[in-house]
């Protein structure tokens, strides 16, 4: 069977394959997601984007935990950083998801920048779509542990979640423009930390949504999975012709 | 600056009952350093969760640190699975406290390389960057 086929039934060493040629931008890669093109439509992806070591990861694990419980197909795309000097990476995201590895409805791909910034590998976004072509219904994409203004997400994902954690800055870095601006929902983790409620205060003045969570616990992440749900329903369902993203759009017309 | 298009990805990981890591992140580092992206998967790992792994990142490699004594069931087991998976083309290969005699029946089922206490860094960078070839 070809490669194309084997996606669409799902097969894992398939869909393995078939990412490792869009990270390696094999123009047999770029071939057959044509192919796959149609029927990428329904998958649902959430971005989860936050600064380095606020806890993207356990947040990440905690959603797949309650999206099987929904009984849903979920696909994660973890990405870590390239070394600029050596071009190696340390991919160590799926340390966090351990319990989810065995679990044959979902499927964990670590993904290095190979040298592409605004928080993504290049190949990211067309690894979504492999995702989605292969049956997965939730798509959650972690990016780097970002800056400011690392937002290439907001072209892929429809849901962009921004965890940060207590101890980061104070009532300005709120107000300042960039990953918190953008985000849809802000996750405070670690909300058992001191200088949580001084934390949540000041990013409540500024953002939208602002949910606490102590991810290492699943403290919070009911009410982030509610969220999410509300705002798939409020952009994605509600807003006519806007049921898929950007990258979508781009990629595979209309 | 020399960046490989395609650098190779090496699955690096202990598995079973063995809770020294101290090695295996020295050598996840090193490969990291010599350009190749290691995917770390940390300690306690079952042989299970390692072919699953390995498959779901399509790595070249999967490279298994064992201290505990049970390298004879633990590497054979993640071979046979590999194998049930038709993933035998991933090369696996490790290191740890391997007597003499279990080096050449570990060989035989299929482990490429062992290499125990005392072997040079820059001899396991090489081996698993000769894998590309």
């Amino acid at each position: 069977m070809a490669l194309a086929d084997r996606v669409k039934v799902g097969n894992v060493r398939a869909v393995s394959r078939m990412i490792t040629l869009l990270e390696n931008q094999d123009p047999a890669g770029a071939a057959i997601l044509r192919l796959l093109g149609s029927g990428s439509h329904r998958a649902a992806v959430i971005g989860i984007t936050g600064y380095p070591g606020a806890g993207k990861s356990t947040v990440v694990a905690q959603l797949v935990a309650a999206y099987r419980r929904l009984g849903m197909k979920v696909g994660v795309l973890a990405v870590d950083v390239s070394s600029p000097v050596t071009g190696g990476a340390l991919l160590g995201d799926r340390i966090r998801m351990q319990e989810h590895t065995l679990d044959p409805n979902v499927y964990i791909r670590s993904m290095a920048t190979r040298g592409h910034h605004g928080g993504l590998a290049h190949a990211t976004s067309d690894a979504a779509l492999v995702l989605a072509a292969a049956g997965y219904d939730v798509i959650l994409i972690e990016t780097i542990g970002v800056g400011q203004d690392e937002v290439d997400i907001l072209d892929v994902a429809q849901t962009v979640v921004a965890v940060v954690a207590p101890g980061l800055g104070d009532e300005i870095q709120a107000m300042k423009a960039g990953l918190l601006e953008v985000a849809h929902i802000v996750v405070l983790n670690k909300g058992d930390y001191p200088g949580a409620e001084m934390a949540l205060r000041d990013l409540g003045e500024w953002c939208p949504l602002v949910l606490r969570t102590v991810a290492t616990k699943g403290e919070g992440v009911p009410e982030l999975v509610a969220a999410i749900a509300e705002h798939q329903q409020v952009t994605v369902f509600l807003a006519q012709g806007q049921s898929r993203s950007r990258h979508m759009e781009k990629r595979i017309g209309s | 600056m020399t960046v490989a298009a395609t650098p190779l990805r090496v699955l690096i990981g202990k598995v079973g009952l063995d809770g020294h890591d101290r090695g295996v992140k020295l050598i996840a580092r090193a490969l990291r350093d010599a350009g190749m992206e290691v995917i770390y998967t940390g300690l306690h790992q079952t042989p299970e969760q390692v072919a699953s792994t390995a498959i779901q990142e399509d790595v070249d490699a999967i490279g298994l640190s064992i201290l505990s004594g049970a390298h004879n069931t633990l590497f054979r087991r993640v071979l046979e699975l590999l194998k049930e998976q038709q993933a035998e083309d991933i090369v696996v290969f490790g290191g740890g406290i391997i007597p003499d005699e279990d080096v050449p029946t570990l060989k035989a089922a299929g482990v490429r390389a062992l290499f125990r206490p005392g072997v040079p860094m820059n001899e396991i960078v090489d081996f698993v960057k000769g894998l590309r070839s």
